[in-house]
């Protein structure tokens, strides 16, 4: 059965890309329909290190990846973004070698919901929790949910737990942690105090082994040495150290500071996270915005002082459903926008009137906005929900080199 | 000396939960927009109450939330009781909807108990009712979106906020949404409600000036353009 739930999978990968829909996860599905251990059966044998948490999967997975091969290590990972255990076996099956899968890690990163669920078939080696916001309640409920399934995450883990000092969330289920100089709290409000819950968090750790203690710009210090980032924004600072913290659990008498930071120091973002992208009339910047916590850092730490911003909210699924989540965001960092768009741009034009912050256009036509946008002279950022920047991404590779992810 | 409205919102930290200070902000710009000064009053567990607010708002909250003011909130329950039928304006959204009925009952059966300001009660469902909702206020087509493990009940004398259009309302029959007692208003609604139902954010205003003043000289000159836009993303989608 496992070949020939290979076969199939590979066949509905096929058609796939005859029919040239999106679909990344649906070869997945048929394989997993066929036979269910197949994902179990791929992994085993290989140790697997898995990463979650509301904010910072994708970019964390990524710098983990990229530290563990600096190290020498061979690895797999879902580098699309394809974060659950369906969109794992599709990119399973992208692979020649799947038959004989045999690298020295696999780096995994998963959506909170469906990592509780991986770790019923899966249990990791290592897993990495990095935090919990609330983010799409309209399929999680309450934000309690959401830390039920990292604690079930965090009990089916072999080997060891790593999570974030600062956030009481999941602080208490890992046993290694990282985190942030106190100096540096009101850069990283958790999610008690982005609602003004004002009971502060006295509960302290002192034995982070990655703790990151000063951010100017792109250069970061960490208690383990300082770097320049490629990274841009005042929370990849901090998913840095904790992709640090991982990767010096994991490789333990291996992992040397100097290298790991050096390593560090060529990261590039990961698609549509504060990626740059290189235009004849300026740069533009795709920065990843789903919850008010992301959205309220990004502004704080990644809007530059004299581009033009345009901002895209869509509600699809993978967006979340309910845009209530807009009027929890600090718009007032934003001085002036350009271009308002999306499914939902009347929402978020109707939160920016109530602020008082101007706009210039709204057009809840994405491709006629993105292109109207992109005749602006100098450089630009655009912040948008996932479904919006899956599109803008792709339109904006009919017109500059881009690394296809999708 | 310019009118001015007095807005309190009940626990602004603990029932919080989604876009609610979204209703806050918008109906004191608004205030503003019809030519009256706002006051605005953040009433925290353990404060004294203000009883002389003109407009008294309240959130969502989780489940932990909603332990963490029902002390305060029944200390204050003749007061608010009071308010109501003094005729003070409210608007009481998912969690604070739910305690301002008889009571909360969990999955487990443990009672919360609410003040009693709408005769109903609520239980929580196994199936949580989630998505966008639009209902029938007097005519009005209210847009909001839900989100809510509760099944309300009402009492047969309690009067409805409004009929359900799309989506569930108060509990999975589909039929009625809300509650509403004098001026006081209770619902499901959030997304947040105010803003995108402009003219029922403008009731809430007239009731309140008219409560205290008299009457209502609303200023007609307001452009609703972008509202009436976002309210017809999801009204086409249901038509």
């Amino acid at each position: 059965m496992f070949y020939v739930a290979l076969l199939f999978g590979k066949l509905a990968k096929f058609a796939t890309k005859l029919r040239k829909t999106g679909g990344s996860a649906f070869p997945g599905l048929v394989a997993e329909k066929i036979y269910p251990p197949l994902l179990k059966e791929i992994l085993a044998g290989t140790p697997v290190i898995l990463i979650t948490g509301t904010n910072g999967k994708t970019t964390t997975t990524k710098i983990v990846t990229e530290l563990l091969e600096g190290f020498g290590k061979t690895v797999f990972t879902n580098s699309t973004g394809s974060n659950f255990p369906r969109g794992i076996l599709s990119e399973l099956l992208n692979l020649k070698n799947v038959r004989d899968f045999n690298y020295n890690f696999a780096v995994l990163e998963l959506d909170e919901a469906w990592a509780a669920r991986f770790v019923e078939k899966v249990q990791p080696d290592y897993s990495l929790l990095l935090n919990v916001f609330r983010d799409q309640l309209d399929r999680f409920g309450e934000i309690n949910t959401t830390a039920r399934y990292l604690k079930e995450v965090a009990l089916a883990t072999k080997k060891k737990v790593v999570s974030n000092a600062n956030d009481k969330m999941v602080r208490s289920l890992g046993t290694v942690h990282f985190g942030f100089n106190p100096a540096l709290s009101s850069h990283f409000p958790n999610d008690d105090e982005l609602y003004m819950l004002s009971k502060k968090d006295q509960e302290k750790i002192s034995s982070c082994n990655v703790r990151l203690n000063e951010i100017n710009d792109d250069k970061v210090k960490f208690n383990i040495g300082s770097a320049k980032l490629k990274l841009s924004g005042n929370h990849n600072a901090l998913n840095s150290a904790a992709a640090l913290s991982i990767v010096s659990t994991v490789l333990s008498d291996e992992f040397n500071k100097k290298k790991a930071l050096t390593i560090l120091e060529s990261i590039e973002p990961a698609f549509g996270r504060g990626e740059k992208v290189g235009l004849r009339n300026g740069n533009v910047q795709l920065i990843l915005v789903k919850n008010p916590a992301g959205f309220r850092t990004a502004l704080e730490s990644q809007l530059s002082e004299n581009g033009s911003v345009m901002i895209a909210i869509n509600d699809d699924y993978a967006d979340g459903r309910d845009v209530s989540w807009l009027w929890d965001v600090d718009v007032l960092p934003l001085k002036k926008v350009k271009m308002v768009s999306g499914t939902r741009a009347y929402d978020m034009a109707l939160r920016l009137d109530c602020a008082r912050v101007s706009y210039e256009y709204v057009n809840d036509n994405l491709v006629q906005a993105l292109e109207g946008f992109l005749n602006v002279n100098g450089d630009k950022q655009i912040f948008c929900t996932y479904t919006a920047m899956l599109k803008i991404r792709s339109l904006l590779e009919k017109r500059a080199t881009m690394k296809k992810v999708l | 000396m310019t009118k001015s409205l007095k807005v309190m919102m009940l626990y602004p930290e603990e029932m919080n939960i989604y876009g609610d200070f979204g209703n806050l902000d918008w109906l004191e710009s608004r205030i503003e927009a019809h030519g009256l000064n706002v006051e605005e009053v953040l009433h925290v567990p353990g404060n004294p109450l203000d009883e002389t607010a003109d407009i008294v708002l309240g959130g969502g909250g989780q489940d932990s939330g909603q332990n963490d003011v029902k002390r305060d909130l029944l200390k204050n329950a003749i007061k608010l009781n009071k308010m109501v039928d003094d005729g003070v304006t409210m608007l009481m959204v998912c969690g604070m909807y739910q305690l301002f009925g008889h009571y909360f009952e969990t999955v487990e059966g443990h009672r919360l108990t609410g003040i009693g300001v709408f005769d109903m009660f609520t239980k929580a469902g196994e199936k949580r009712l989630i998505g966008d909702i639009i209902t029938d206020w007097e005519g009005y087509k209210l847009i909001g979106y839900e989100n809510h493990s509760g099944q309300t009940h009402l009492n047969k004398d309690q009067k409805p906020f409004a009929t359900t259009i799309s989506g569930f309302g108060n509990n999975s029959t589909r039929k009625t949404e809300g509650a509403r007692s004098n001026n006081a208003f209770g619902t499901y609604l959030h997304g947040p409600l105010l803003p995108k139902n402009p003219k029922f954010t403008d009731e809430l205003i007239r009731l309140a000036t008219t409560r205290k003043y008299g009457g209502f000289f609303p200023n007609l000159e307001l452009d609703d353009s972008i509202a009436t836009h976002a309210r017809g993303v999801i009204l086409d989608r249901f038509s």
